[in-house]
């Protein structure tokens, strides 16, 4: 049997959109392994949800629910996905590459005895066999791997299309773990929220970073990050940033790009005052356009900007955010 | 507290990394190594427990060639008590590795085992929660805030958009680090000396194999010639046009 089960991250009562991207991935797969694509759903208050998920691909849903799943448990999620792998047979297991699906799924294919291949940017049938391939060191490199056994993997958020919804419809099933609150191991207490409705430099379709030529936030870069954010919120974008920014303090970690940050593959990269370094570069080198804005035209990221305007932070930042505004109103 | 850390020797950062003649690994020549950066917030966050806990010992464990000799002494200079060389000249996959790992780590006492939560190279995110699992303990991943007390690690763990979870886990515990968990400290002059005799526990690693093998490495699709548009605020207007209109992305 090649069945495909595909772990659909739940995100505030519904499918989250790298959910949706993993179950379209997953569908396709099974269509040309000659399997079923089987969507895998874990959570409280889903029912109606797990409902619509054959308009996306899948031929059956699977829905676990219960206390152990009403906040993310990576124990009790990795059971689960391990359990599942097992009972329906699937040669191929999928999530997300996001926070739930780095935690849960090392765990599920170590209990499996599996391999992993983690935030995998392509996935297809050769030969009748699951191939996959990711990229390694930031992506100065990328690696086609294949399993022996089952292939689980994790899908990097926003490279594979999101599914349209289509008119397909698929039988819902409630799927129970033994698992009680005493026997997991890590229990989440809360959730600490940063600022409201942040979007995150991995899931966004639109990342506009900053440099250590922005200056300090604190002092002459005030207007330089306050017109970032501002272009940021005009399209609809994340704001990042090079680590020296990081390191200085003036800009949180987690908005970090590069080798030792994040890796995005957005489909626009603005990168405003950064120069382009190596590590830097390797983390944003997969984004589908690049745009480079620098007062200095030998700074290294116009090697690999498609887009790029000499000139300082200070002058072009505004003329961006009116000529974005513009064009998005028109 | 027993602490364990596992370390792994990777690439440099600025290294160059061009795939092989074997079409399957990238090519070693030119390349510098050192620990791998998130593994340094796993090796301080050791050190700094045991600072606040008398009596506690950390043990860097590495899994790698012979020459990680010197990467494990690093470890030791900084601050870690015992070092363990499982040595092994292949390259493995995250399950073989964390299986190695939780072949040794079992044998010593553990309660808590740290690791970066990603490696530099090949950036799997995993070899933390597998050998957790193997080790049949619990697992926090990306943490950035940690407190030990009472046999429970409180932990801070990083998620989506800004946000923070907070967990408990029991001990024995494994936790993989990030950035913003501490500031890593260097190795002390006297730790140098004193690293240069301490006996490593080393040995052949009984390593199974790997399960998710390379077929083959390419380097990235090179990405084609760009174009200046301009200088200064005039050519703003002119770019947004071509992101319209020429690259279709808004
Ligand atoms: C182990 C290790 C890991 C690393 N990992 C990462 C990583 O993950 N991510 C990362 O980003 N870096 C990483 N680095 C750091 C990297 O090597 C660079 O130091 C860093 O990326 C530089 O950041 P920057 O481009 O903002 O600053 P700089 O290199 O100082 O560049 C500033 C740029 O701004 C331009 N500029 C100045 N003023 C203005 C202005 N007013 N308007 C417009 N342009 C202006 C300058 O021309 C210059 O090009 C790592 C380094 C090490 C050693």
């Amino acid at each position: 049997m090649s069945n495909v089960l595909v772990f659909v991250e739940a995100k505030d009562g519904k499918a989250s959109k790298a959910g949706l991207q993993a179950l379209g991935a997953g569908a396709a797969l099974a269509a040309s392994l000659g399997g079923k694509c089987i969507a895998l759903l874990a959570g409280n208050g889903l029912d109606a949800e797990a409902a619509t998920l054959g308009a996306y691909g899948a031929s059956r849903t699977l829905l676990a629910s219960g206390e152990a799943f009403s906040k993310h448990s990576p124990d009790a999620m990795a059971r689960l996905i391990a359990n599942q792998a097992q009972a329906q047979g699937a040669a191929v297991v999928l999530a997300s590459a996001t926070s739930v699906g780095k935690d849960c799924m090392p765990r599920a294919a170590a209990m499996m005895k599996c391999g992993l291949a983690s935030d995998i940017v392509e996935l297809r049938a050769e030969g009748g066999k699951p191939v996959a391939v990711r990229p390694v060191f930031a992506g100065k490199a990328r690696v086609t791997v294949q399993a022996s056994g089952a292939l689980f993997a994790t899908l990097r958020p926003n490279v594979f299309a999101t599914p349209a919804r289509g008119g397909g419809s698929a039988p819902v099933e409630a799927v129970k773990v033994a698992f009680s609150l005493a026997d997991l191991k890590a229990v989440v207490k809360e959730i600490v929220s940063g600022a409201a409705g942040k979007l995150d430099v991995a899931e966004a379709e639109i990342v506009c970073s900053g440099g250590r030529g922005m200056k300090d936030p604190a002092g002459e870069g005030k207007q330089n990050w306050a017109n970032l954010e501002k272009l940021a919120a005009t399209i609809g974008a994340a704001v990042g940033a090079s680590r020296a920014v990081v390191d200085a303090g003036w800009r949180p970690h987690g908005e970090q790009v590069g080798q030792t940050g994040k890796t995005v593959s957005p489909k626009l990269y603005i990168a405003v005052a950064i120069s382009g370094a190596i590590q830097h570069l390797a983390g944003m080198s997969g984004s589908k356009v690049i745009v480079a804005v620098n007062k200095d035209a030998q700074a290294p990221i116009f090697k690999v900007a498609d887009y790029g305007i000499v000139g300082s932070a200070e002058d072009v930042l505004p003329a961006l955010i009116e000529a974005f505004a513009a064009a998005l109103k028109g | 507290m027993n602490i364990i850390v596992c370390v792994r020797r990777a690439p440099v950062t600025d290294a160059r990394i061009k795939p092989g003649a074997d079409g399957r690994n990238y090519d070693p020549a030119g390349v510098n190594y050192d620990i791998s950066e998130y593994d340094k917030f796993a090796l301080e966050a050791g050190i700094a427990l045991k600072e606040k806990n008398p009596g506690s010992k950390v043990t860097a464990v590495i899994l790698g060639v012979k020459d990680s000799a010197k990467e494990l002494r690093t470890c030791i200079a900084t601050g870690c008590d015992a070092g363990v060389l499982l040595i092994s000249d292949k390259e493995h996959d995250a399950f073989a590795t964390a299986s190695a790992l939780a072949a040794k780590i079992k044998t010593l006492p553990h309660d808590l085992v740290l690791f970066g939560h990603i490696s530099v190279d090949n950036q799997s995110s995993a070899v933390g929660p597998m050998t957790a699992e193997l080790l049949g303990i619990g697992c926090a991943t990306v943490v950035t805030g940690l407190s030990v007390e009472g046999g429970v690690a409180h932990v801070e763990r990083e998620i989506e958009g800004g946000k923070r979870e907070k967990l408990e886990v029991r001990l024995p515990c494994a936790l993989t680090c990030q950035k913003g968990l501490n500031k890593p400290r260097s190795a002390s002059m006297k730790g140098i000396m004193a690293a240069k005799n301490t006996k490593l526990d080393e040995g052949p690693a009984a390593v199974p194999a790997n399960l998710i093998n390379v077929l083959k490495m390419e380097p990235p699709a090179p990405r084609p010639a760009g174009k200046i548009v301009g200088e200064g605020p005039d050519a703003a207007r002119k770019l947004v046009e071509l992101l319209r209109n020429e690259a279709k992305v808004i």
